[in-house]
């Protein structure tokens, strides 16, 4: 394999006095989804995080194509890292492409705005995600999943190396869900590099990649997909029985997805 | 993108209460003959007009207009890159002590029966040193939470708030009290050729400063940590947002007294009309703050037969139309 885009080294985090995860090794490879996958609370966002530089690691760094991170000033940075985030607190009611174009102030002087050229590259960022129809709504008035996609438009919009999502799907309606993924499967159809973070261990096995299995304080046990997730090692992780199953599909061959069992107490 | 007719009405807006506000007064002065006075600083024409009516347009309310105009366009544009910043429809320009500090600086200058230029120089410090007290107490780990900067701004405000009234407490009653308390109230009567070469420079300096960081305070509106992550660096733009603010609103208050409200209520007025986009808030809070407060200036000098000081004039005035305004928009920032 070709040498890693991102490589972070006994990357370290602490909120004060407790530590979040510490000696976190990982890679991300050009053209990969690496899928995150961990309990709550197993600093899976926060890792994602640190890579994306907003918060900052306290031991161990993040190398980009073998240049530490903190040697980076923001701009430099958010133009080969974009970051999808998962709490987004709608501020004023912008219109959706001047939402979009903020994608672009990596490349701003810092009393710019956005050219002409700026507004098309945005344009066809939202078009990419199939959004072109709201460009001119107040994006406060769009509904969650409509938001999250023209925030992902935001980060096509970077132009990046690297997208980082952090849980893409919550907070989503089941076909809002099924929307966002088929647009990051359709940027993993195009070589985009993406490193997610998810609650749903079936999402690992939807796009060409590995997985990283999580555990509280930082151990990571990453590979393909069906080899990480197994009944064992998520009903080790997650403390529940968990079966990972695959169905025969007459087109593409195997499709792999787990389920959890459920084992209430019966009343008597 | 902004309708051609509301940026000429912006434009024109001003210009004209400021036509109008040199021919009102308790002096009424015909507008064909201010018309004349003020083409004939310009071209030779016949001076068919008295001296005196040339000093009162020129030399008194020419100065005032202008500084009326100056302070109430900084003010707005300060309170629109506050609350863009603070992400907040309720944060005004003096959210971080600034007022308060100068106020207070300006009473210890009475106190001190200093002149009103040492009056100005004064308050003006203590307004810069009211804030930068502020944003050291709210700077942790080498960073500046906007909370912390809300929280540290009351605990300044409220610092330098019981230190104005120790110091009117020690005032001596029968002089130094009233004039404190009238200079507290607000009143552009002291403007002259003077307080304008003192005011403006800071106010145009911090508005400048502003206006070149507009489009990154829509970026900034949305969070830190998200404005971080697009590229911006975050402390030095919100430090340089606190700069311009501050100039202006310390020049503001060092020349004129508190002036409240008009950095509340013109930003959300300049969103009715142009909506939240800080590239054109910006400016049409400038052109709005400036023209409103020129009109309260006018109603303070010729509504009775002393004058009303302008402190109570914009509460008066700003609270019921900022009463109308949230009625009508139900808290939503449109």
């Amino acid at each position: 394999m070709s040498a890693p885009l991102i490589e972070v080294r006994g990357a370290g985090f602490s909120y004060g006095e407790q530590a979040v995860f510490s000696g976190v090794d990982l890679e991300v490879y050009s053209g990969e989804v690496l899928t995150i996958l961990g309990p709550n609370g197993c600093g899976k966002s926060t890792l994602l995080r640190c890579i994306g530089g907003g918060l900052a690691l306290d031991q161990g760094a993040v190398r980009f194509e073998n240049i530490d991170l903190s040697a980076l000033d923001a701009r430099a940075r958010a133009r080969k890292i974009a970051l999808l985030f998962q709490d987004h607190t709608p501020s004023f009611p912008f219109p959706v492409l001047d939402v979009v174009s903020m994608g672009r102030t990596p490349y701003l002087s810092a009393f710019g705005a956005p050219s002409a050229q700026d507004m098309h590259i945005a344009e066809e960022a939202l078009e990419q995600v199939g959004m072109s129809h709201v460009k001119k709504r107040p994006y406060t008035e769009l509904s969650g999943g409509e938001r999250q996609l023209v925030l992902l438009a935001r980060t096509l919009a970077q132009q990046p190396a690297v997208i980082l999502l952090d849980e893409p799907t919550a907070h989503l309606d089941f076909k809002n869900q099924v929307r966002s993924l088929q647009q990051i499967g359709a940027l993993a159809e195009r070589g985009v590099t993406m490193v997610m973070t998810t609650h749903d261990p079936n999402q690992a096995f939807l796009f060409p990649g590995r997985a990283a299995l999580m555990r509280p304080g930082g151990s990571l046990s990453v590979g393909p997909p069906s080899e990480v997730i197994t009944n064992e090692s998520l009903s080790a992780a997650y403390g529940i029985a968990v079966a990972v199953l695959s169905i025969e599909r007459r087109d593409s061959g195997e499709l792999k997805f787990c389920t959890p069992w459920y084992n209430w107490p019966r009343s008597q | 993108m902004i309708k051609p007719r509301i940026v000429a009405l912006m434009i024109l807006l001003p210009l004209a209460t400021l036509y109008v506000s040199l021919f009102i007064g308790r002096f009424a002065v015909h507008p064909g003959e201010v018309a004349h006075i003020l083409l004939g600083q310009f071209v030779p024409i016949p001076r068919d007009w008295p001296a005196s009516v040339e000093t009162i347009v020129l030399q008194i309310r020419l100065p005032r207009a202008i500084l009326a105009m100056f302070v109430g366009a900084g003010l707005a544009v300060s309170g629109a890159a506050y609350q863009g910043m603070f992400r907040n429809p309720l944060v005004s320009t003096d959210i971080l002590g600034v007022t308060a500090a100068s106020g207070f600086g300006a009473a210890v200058a009475l106190l001190l029966s200093k002149n009103a230029i040492a009056l100005q120089i004064i308050a003006f410090a203590f307004g810069l040193a009211g804030v930068g007290l502020t944003y050291l107490l709210a700077r942790v780990y080498r960073s500046t939470p906007v909370l912390m900067l809300v929280l540290s701004g009351v605990v300044v405000a409220a610092f330098f708030s019981a230190l104005l009234s120790g110091a009117k407490y020690v005032a001596d009653p029968e002089s130094k009290l009233p004039a404190i308390t009238y200079w507290l109230l607000g009143s552009l009567n002291a403007a002259s050729v003077n307080s304008l070469k003192m005011a403006l420079p800071p106010i145009i300096a911090g508005s400048i400063g502003l206006l070149c960081m507009r489009w990154m305070i829509n970026v900034l509106s949305l969070g830190d940590e998200e404005a971080r992550s697009l590229g911006v660096r975050t402390e030095w733009l919100k430090g340089g947002i606190i700069v311009c603010t501050t100039l202006i609103t310390a020049a503001a208050v060092s020349v004129c007294g508190i002036v409240g409200w008009v950095g509340l209520v013109i930003p959300h007025v300049g969103r009715m009309l142009v909506g939240p986009d800080h590239r054109a808030l910006l400016p049409a809070s400038l052109s709005i703050g400036a023209t409103y407060l020129l009109c309260i200036d006018d109603i303070a000098r010729t509504a009775s037969a002393s004058e009303i000081p302008l402190g109570i004039l914009t509460a008066m005035i700003g609270a019921p139309f900022f009463a109308v305004l949230l009625r009508k928009t139900r808290g939503s920032w449109q």
